[in-house]
């Protein structure tokens, strides 16, 4: 079996929805380690969410194999996979099941049969955990759509899944929406022992990542560090990406005739680097 | 189309106990040929409004007017179909309404309810798919075997099928990956400029504000709180906080900037390449206070 370190391994998987349609994914291979937060970033249909249903056995791949915390994902292993991989999808509004937030917390803990002692504890942590343990009592309707979706995180939260899938989960939320779930992300990142993998195909959203996979056309198209990617940006425009204005700024700068050395992932490490030459003319 | 609100207040369930104002003593002006963005936090009154703009609702209190349209409160709305034959209103995630067995259908089916011929409608079918970027071979396949992608952009297809005067986009790139949300922008202003449309964008983005509009209104608890030229209205870095909105990046970066090596660079929507050139001149010791 895989090593300790490895929580997701992807071998030379192949996916296609049907004999006569083309091919999804094209010899797919990567990994994902222990508490390593991982981002997919790909254009539409360049098959980044079928890597995430294929992980929790939504969908079985004609060739290859997938490797969840050690166990082959097939017919007689998902119900044990998806124990070990949580997901939370792009509509907020599409996957509130309770009538409060604390009903709809406990629904997959009451699921999997939890003493209630627990389950108290749990809801607790976990709401601690996205920063909204002052709704345990509100309905749904009354929360914005990023609140929703940091519900959604909970819930996958309270039931410990060794990894955490946002798919697009960012998508249909406003700017500020949009910050509030990257920093619960990251939040989470440092103080839960849980891999994330985040898909998307917003830049702006891989700064934090430790790694980002990315896809193109069914095939892992590059892996690198986001700083390295945000250099390669006439690439990225070429497969239907783009960067974030503070890498193509960047860029703008170099061809003015700015030795920029390191590549900047925010406002302060570009400031900071222009401050430097500013004080050594 | 001229496009005016006044005093303009909309209260959904009234007379009950559940009655909430939207939209409260509104008024604007657009003149016809305005390419407009509003902008507002999540529950600012957006969609409401917009479902003025075809009389899908008729204000509580005060007047629209769109053209030589009128909705009040106390008349019945006269003429409405004409009204919406005018007003084409792109709803978030359009491809949800999508129902025909034919993209050609499917896209027929506004202008044939608006009383258009059948050569006439086939011409404007051929038209508008182009117009989207879709090529003729799809007018026969099915919409629902399309991407989310290509679905959107029949039913977009549809809209501008009955050929509107105005144009109103509810985040009309919402979801779409970054190329193909800037190819549909291009695409609406393209559009706005050949066909002379009024047109009118709810937005997130204050990238896509600034690129395109030339006239930015944003609102708050169903008011207007600010209104004017982009340039103008996004520099106000307090007074969008306090609505919780956020100055476009660019505007942000400037301001820290300005801050660190005490200059005043103005947004001007210059691009990065020429923001660059500016910071280039500064570090190089040029002229540094312009």
């Amino acid at each position: 079996m895989s090593s300790n370190e490895k929580l997701v391994e992807f071998r030379n998987v192949s996916f296609r929805y049907g004999a006569e349609q083309p091919w999804v994914l094209k010899n797919c291979s990567f990994e994902i380690d222990r508490e390593e937060w991982v981002a997919i970033i790909g254009h539409n249909g360049s098959g980044k969410s079928t890597i995430a249903k294929l992980m929790n056995g939504l969908l079985f791949p004609q060739e290859g194999e997938i490797y969840v915390a050690g166990k082959k994902v097939q017919e007689d292993t998902i119900w044990d996979v998806r124990k070990d991989v949580g997901m939370v999808f792009q509509n907020p509004d599409n996957q509130f099941v309770g009538t409060t937030v604390q009903d709809d917390v406990a629904f997959g803990m009451e699921n999997r049969g939890f003493p209630r002692e627990e389950m108290l504890q749990r809801l607790d942590d976990v709401l601690h955990a996205v920063g909204m343990v002052d709704y345990r009592l509100t309905e749904p309707h009354r929360l914005s759509g990023g609140q929703k979706q940091r519900i959604a995180i909970a819930s996958v939260l309270a039931v410990s899944p060794k990894v955490l899938i946002l798919d697009e989960a960012t998508a249909m939320l406003d700017p500020r929406g949009r910050r509030d779930i990257m920093q619960t992300v990251a939040h989470l990142q440092a103080n839960k022992d849980v891999s994330l993998l985040t898909i998307t195909h917003d830049l702006q959203e891989i700064v934090q990542a430790d790694r980002v996979i990315v896809m193109n056309e069914g095939q892992v198209w590059d892996e690198s560090h986001p700083r390295e990617l945000f250099s390669k940006q006439d690439d990225l425009l070429a497969i239907g990406l783009d960067v974030p204005f503070i890498a193509s700024l960047a860029k703008a700068l170099k061809q003015t005739g700015i030795p920029i050395t390191k590549e900047p992932l925010n406002h302060e490490e570009l400031l900071e680097e222009l401050w430097t030459l500013h004080s050594r003319t | 189309m001229d496009i005016t609100f006044e005093n303009v207040s909309y209260i959904y369930q009234q007379h009950s106990p559940f009655a909430h104002k939207a939209i409260d003593q509104l008024s604007f002006h657009i003149p016809s040929g305005t390419f407009v963005a509003i902008v507002g936090h999540t529950g600012s009154g957006k969609s409401t409004l917009i479902q003025h703009l075809n009389g899908l609702v008729q204000p509580t209190a005060g007047k629209v007017k769109i053209g030589d349209f009128e909705l009040t409160a106390e008349k019945k709305p006269k003429h409405l179909k004409q009204l919406r034959s005018k007003v084409g209103v792109v709803f978030q995630y359009p491809e949800h309404q999508l129902f025909e067995e034919t993209v050609a259908k499917d896209i027929s089916f506004g202008p044939k309810n608006f009383g258009v011929g059948d050569s006439e409608i086939q011409r404007r079918v051929t038209e508008a798919l182009q117009a989207v970027g879709l090529s003729a071979d799809y007018v026969e396949r099915s919409p629902f075997d399309l991407s989310g992608g290509q679905m959107r952009r029949v039913a977009i297809a549809g809209v501008l099928a009955t050929k509107p005067n105005v144009l109103v986009l509810d985040e009309p790139t919402a979801g779409l990956d970054p190329r193909g949300q800037k190819e549909m922008m291009e695409m609406f202003y393209e559009r706005h400029r050949s066909e002379q449309l009024t047109t009118i964008l709810v937005t997130h983005s204050m990238e896509d504000a600034v690129t395109y509009a030339d006239h930015v209104i944003i609102l708050n608890k169903g008011s207007k709180y600010m209104e004017g030229k982009p340039e103008e209205v996004f520099v106000q870095k307090e007074a969008l906080q306090q609505v919780q909105l956020d100055v476009p990046e660019m505007v942000a970066f400037i301001n820290r900037w300005n801050e660190k090596f005490h200059t005043k660079l103005p947004f001007t929507k210059q691009s990065e390449r020429e923001l660059a050139t500016a910071i280039t001149a500064v570090l190089k010791g040029g002229k540094s206070h312009e």
